[in-house]
């Protein structure tokens, strides 16, 4: 915990000063009658961001913080594995859009989240991951008419015959 | 008074079979689109606009007033079952709404939601029906300084929503207002912050990808890992018999916020640069100012969903009144509502009173119309929404996923937003670890793109000068409060560290 | 009159529904996918207010066989709708409807690699004229007392508009260019803030498209001085226009819809049929007359030659408006 706390106010400083550097690509000062540029805001606020970045890591020097003060570790075996395995999922599932399309992706993490870290039976996995992708199809395509991203040119074939039944 | 004859042959158009049938039925389909994180009440109101011209106009107003009305109800509901803010309106209803259904009162917080909204909404119609010209102008006297000063009172009044840790609130809120400014300076016209030169920057940082990465991925994350995967808390079945003692405790417990909210909300909604969004945060911060027991926000406060509820169902009625009489939408709903009586060859603005008064008055008959009909549609499905929590976690924990990912991709129609999602879902479970407060960040990055640009606007009408925001008549008392409002708690701190030492 | 407008456009709609079963061509190309229709605004102003009138033209008449699916991207004035039509997967199901940032964000934000003239021309529905208003209660009513009166504020007369290079504030560049004023201008987001504030007299005066403050005009609140096109507008036959003042210059809004970069033939030849029935309709040719706009309809070639000239006026109004 106390580890951690120091690593992501230095992470957090270090983001504040690159928003701060490219804040000032536009005019950070006072512009004489006509008020702020237009890196004005960001470049303060980030300062802020920095200056509180070192409050924090003040207050951790001092254990003031509850965080700082323990000794435990951020998380245990399981919590990390639990944040691996759905966390990881979460960015499975997004990078396999492009190839597979949304709704293939969304078929994808259902069957990888209900089965194996869920550990439903077969029968349910099977049936949420192929009925919520058609439901989810109908629900945005047909009735809301927004388009969801398709894959790689294979999965054009299911989206040409989908878009015949619907219109 | 006139008024009166006028409104009893708007609510009696209103009544005719057609319409009622198209309130009831917009209100369902909004209340279903509302429900849906990502999507809300101006994709349900696009969408349904080409069919509007198979009906008379004020039929197909009416209509998407109804979906309107129905979307801000359904707002609510994965604000609570899911914890993700089915629209921007919806965010401070997370705030204790979701520590309500994690407490296995879901149906709580749904019923009180729903009974402030109707408050709320039919506040707002009565104050619509009695005062619109004249509230009209008052809003045309909200130049830049005059709403940058409303900004800063709404920043004054979540100063205490923070945690106790001071500089990590300070840093959230910072964090929030920076993300605020990604995408393009309107003032001087240039790009601004495109981090990395990605050019998926250039759009800017929409609220609802924070809102979804922090509350869909985020929250969730935090909630297996706190849980241990187990959840041990259900919501017991609903029946009508616990519906009737939800609605009593409801009312006990949350009509102060109701209250709050419902006029809070109407006001600030009413000016066009504002809306509900704001409306809502705002409200939601001066009931916890003003409670008894303000500890209680952020645990499960029925006063901490009402509040919020009441006022953005409030706040989207009184965006309806700049739309109708100066031809200016508060929101992108009511741009396209605009955009609708265009095309329906009428023309917005001061004179719409008086040309088409048949019009007007029908749209307001139906609001108080809509509003009985969106309450009791809510109430009816409240059993469904809190039978879905029912559900094991593992299969609704994926659900929460997939919803937030595709109805981040409906709001946002952009992968590169996805990716945000997902980088703000991972990065605010580890701040959260660490106890830094997240809502801060998400207010920050609703009011920062109004109130950034009203400042530059003031300063630019004043040379320069910051006393603008004191000498304007409406500017001044506001910027005022707005200071010792966020003075007070400093004060206060400085005052108990004084003791201490 | 109760028979207004309205119940005319229902009534040509209510025939056309009747007339026109599917009028998509038998033979040729057909959209296969729901089309991309990006909008280069946000929602509410005068690019979107078309973009659904179209779309609702064609849905009602069943135009097409695959939805026109609206979806704003306005981000970075424009540009983010530029990247997308640039980048398009599928370039024979992306059409875009443009407004002027279609010349000018290329040109301010270079970064962004966009060549405009490798986009497929498809339908020009019309040009969105440009005009100069003030509140009734500033008493002026001439384009001479309102020269007079900016003159002597000395620098303190104030104007509002939609932002640095946008159209509004080109126009007004180049009317401080030609007269001397010294104008103190306010960038707002959107058209309608911008007549918002001027309505509560937080600022004095605007250039504006006529769609945009004809509801307080016709309530008597705003009061146009000087029109910025060819020839007077149908609507304000009493409004000089800046040519009769003397200075050859003439400011439209275009409102063209286009095609993504690498479009098929078939696919842009499909496209053309449909927006050019809908710009024959009666819906079409009521709104250009009911919003002001002008009619200037032209083949691809000319489309072409139209957009290198208005690319080369607006590179040179852009860098007369930096120094």
């Amino acid at each position: 915990m106390r580890k951690g706390e120091i690593s992501l106010v230095g992470v957090l400083a270090l983001f504040s000063i690159y928003l701060m550097w490219k804040s000032a690509e536009l005019p950070i000062g006072y512009i004489r009658g006509q008020g702020p540029g237009g890196g004005f805001w960001p470049f303060w606020l980030s300062l802020g961001m920095l200056l509180s970045c070192v409050i924090i890591a003040w207050n951790w020097s001092r254990d003031k913080s509850p965080a700082s003060a323990s000794d435990e570790p951020l998380m245990d075996a399981f919590g990390w594995r639990t944040v691996m395995l759905v966390g990881g999922g979460v960015v499975g599932f997004v990078a396999l859009i492009p190839f597979v399309s949304m709704y293939g992706a969304v078929c994808l993490f259902m069957l990888y989240y209900v089965r194996f870290l869920g550990r439903h039976s077969w029968p349910l996995t099977l049936g949420l991951a192929l009925m919520l992708p058609f439901a989810l199809f109908f629900f945005f395509e047909g009735a809301m008419q927004i388009s969801m991203p398709q894959g790689l040119p294979f999965t054009q074939p299911f989206f040409d015959l989908m878009y015949d039944i619907i219109y | 008074m006139e008024v009166f004859s006028f409104l009893a042959d708007g609510i009696f158009l209103a009544l005719q079979p057609v319409n009622l049938a198209l309130i009831l039925i917009g209100v369902t389909v909004g209340l279903f689109i509302g429900a849906m994180p990502g999507l809300g009440s101006v994709n349900g109101v696009a969408i349904l606009l080409p069919i509007t011209f198979l009906v008379p106009p004020a039929s197909a107003i009416i209509f998407l007033a109804a979906i309107y009305y129905g979307a801000m109800y359904g707002g609510a509901i994965s604000s609570v079952t899911l914890g993700i803010p089915g629209a921007s309106t919806a965010v401070a209803t997370t705030f204790d709404g979701r520590p309500l259904a994690l407490q296995g009162r879901a149906s709580l917080a749904l019923v009180t939601a729903a009974l402030a909204s109707f408050v709320g909404g039919t506040v707002a119609t009565v104050f619509f029906t009695l005062f619109a010209p004249l509230l009209a102008s008052v809003a045309l006297n909200f130049g830049p300084p005059e709403i940058f000063a409303l900004m800063l009172l709404a920043f004054a009044t979540f100063v205490g929503l923070g945690g106790d840790d001071i500089p990590k609130t300070i840093f959230s809120i910072c964090f929030g207002l920076v993300l605020a400014t990604v995408g393009f300076d309107t003032i001087s016209g240039a790009p601004r912050l495109v981090l990395f030169d990605i050019q998926g920057f250039v759009r800017g940082i929409g609220f609802i990808v924070l809102a979804i990465g922090v509350y869909g991925i985020g929250e969730m994350l935090w909630t297996l890992e706190q849980t241990r995967g187990e959840i041990t808390t259900t919501n017991p079945k609903m029946t009508a018999k616990g519906l009737a003692s939800d609605a009593k405790e409801a009312v006990q417990r949350g009509w102060k916020g109701t209250w709050i909210g419902s006029i809070l909300g109407f006001f600030v909604g009413v000016l066009p640069a504002a809306g509900a969004t704001p409306g809502s945060l705002m409200s939601y911060g001066v009931a916890k100012i003003i409670s008894k027991t303000p500890h209680e926000y952020g645990n499960g406060s029925p006063d901490g969903v009402a509040a919020p509820e009441a006022a953005n169902n409030s706040a989207s009625t009184g965006a309806m009144l700049p739309m109708l009489t100066l031809g200016i939408p508060g929101s992108p709903t009511t741009a396209i509502l605009l955009g609708g009586m265009v095309i329906w060859g009428l023309t917005p603005g001061p004179r719409l009173f008086l040309d088409e008064s048949e019009f007007v008055w029908g749209l307001i008959g139906s609001f108080y119309v809509s509003n009985v009909a969106a309450v009791l549609i809510n109430l009816a499905f409240i059993p469904l929404f809190v039978w879905m929590l029912r559900m094991p976690f593992t299969i609704l924990a994926p659900l929460i996923v997939v919803l937030s990912i595709i109805g981040g991709f409906a709001a946002s129609r952009s992968m590169h937003d996805l990716w945000m999602i997902v980088i703000f879902g991972l990065g605010a479970f580890f701040l959260r670890k660490f106890d830094y407060p997240l809502a801060p960040a998400v207010l920050a990055i609703v009011l920062g793109p109004i109130a950034e640009p009203t400042l530059r606007q003031s300063l630019l009408l004043s040379s320069g000068d910051p006393s603008i925001f004191f000498t304007r008549p409406i500017a001044g008392p506001i910027t005022v409060i707005a200071i010792i409002l966020i003075l007070l708690p400093a004060l206060k701190l400085l005052r108990r560290n004084g003791r201490v030492s | 009159m109760k028979l207004s407008k309205r119940n005319f456009l229902g009534l040509t709609l209510a025939t056309a529904l009747t007339a026109l079963p599917l009028i998509a061509l038998a033979d040729g190309w057909q959209p296969k996918r729901p089309i991309d229709f990006t909008i280069m605004a946000g929602a509410g102003g005068g690019a979107d207010q078309i973009a659904r009138f179209v779309q609702s033209v064609v849905d009602a008449n069943d135009m097409t066989n695959r939805p026109l699916v609206p979806t704003n991207r306005g981000g970075g004035s424009g540009a983010e709708a530029l990247l997308h039509l640039k980048d398009a997967r599928d370039p024979d199901h992306t059409i875009m409807v443009t407004l002027n940032s279609f010349y000018t964000t290329p040109i301010r934000q270079e970064a962004l690699n966009v060549n405009i003239e490798s986009f497929t021309p498809l339908t020009m529905m019309g040009v969105d004229p440009f005009v100069l208003w003030v509140h009734k209660n500033s008493g002026i009513t001439t384009f001479e007392q309102y020269v007079e009166k900016v003159k002597s504020m000395n620098g303190e007369y104030v104007m509002g508009g939609t932002g640095a290079g946008q159209e509004d504030s080109i126009v007004i560049a180049y009317m401080s260019g030609a007269y001397g004023l010294d104008i103190k201008y306010i960038p707002y987001d959107g058209g309608g803030a911008v007549a918002k504030d001027l309505a509560g007299q937080q600022i004095m005066a605007t250039v504006n498209n006529p769609a945009e403050a004809k509801g307080f005009y016709e309530a008597g609140e705003f009061v146009p001085l000087l029109a910025f096109s060819d020839e007077r507008m149908g609507a304000y036959p009493n409004v000089p226009t800046m040519k009769e003042k003397g200075h050859d210059f003439s400011y439209y809004n275009q409102r063209a819809i286009v095609g993504a970069p690498g479009m098929s033939d078939q696919a842009a030849a499909y496209y053309r049929d449909i927006f050019g029935k809908v710009y024959e309709g009666d819906e079409w040719q009521g709104y250009l007359k009911s919003e002001s706009l002008s009619p200037l309809p032209m083949d691809e070639a000319t489309t072409r030659k139209y957009w290198a000239t208005q690319v080369e006026n607006h590179r040179q109004l852009l860098s007369e408006i930096e120094n």
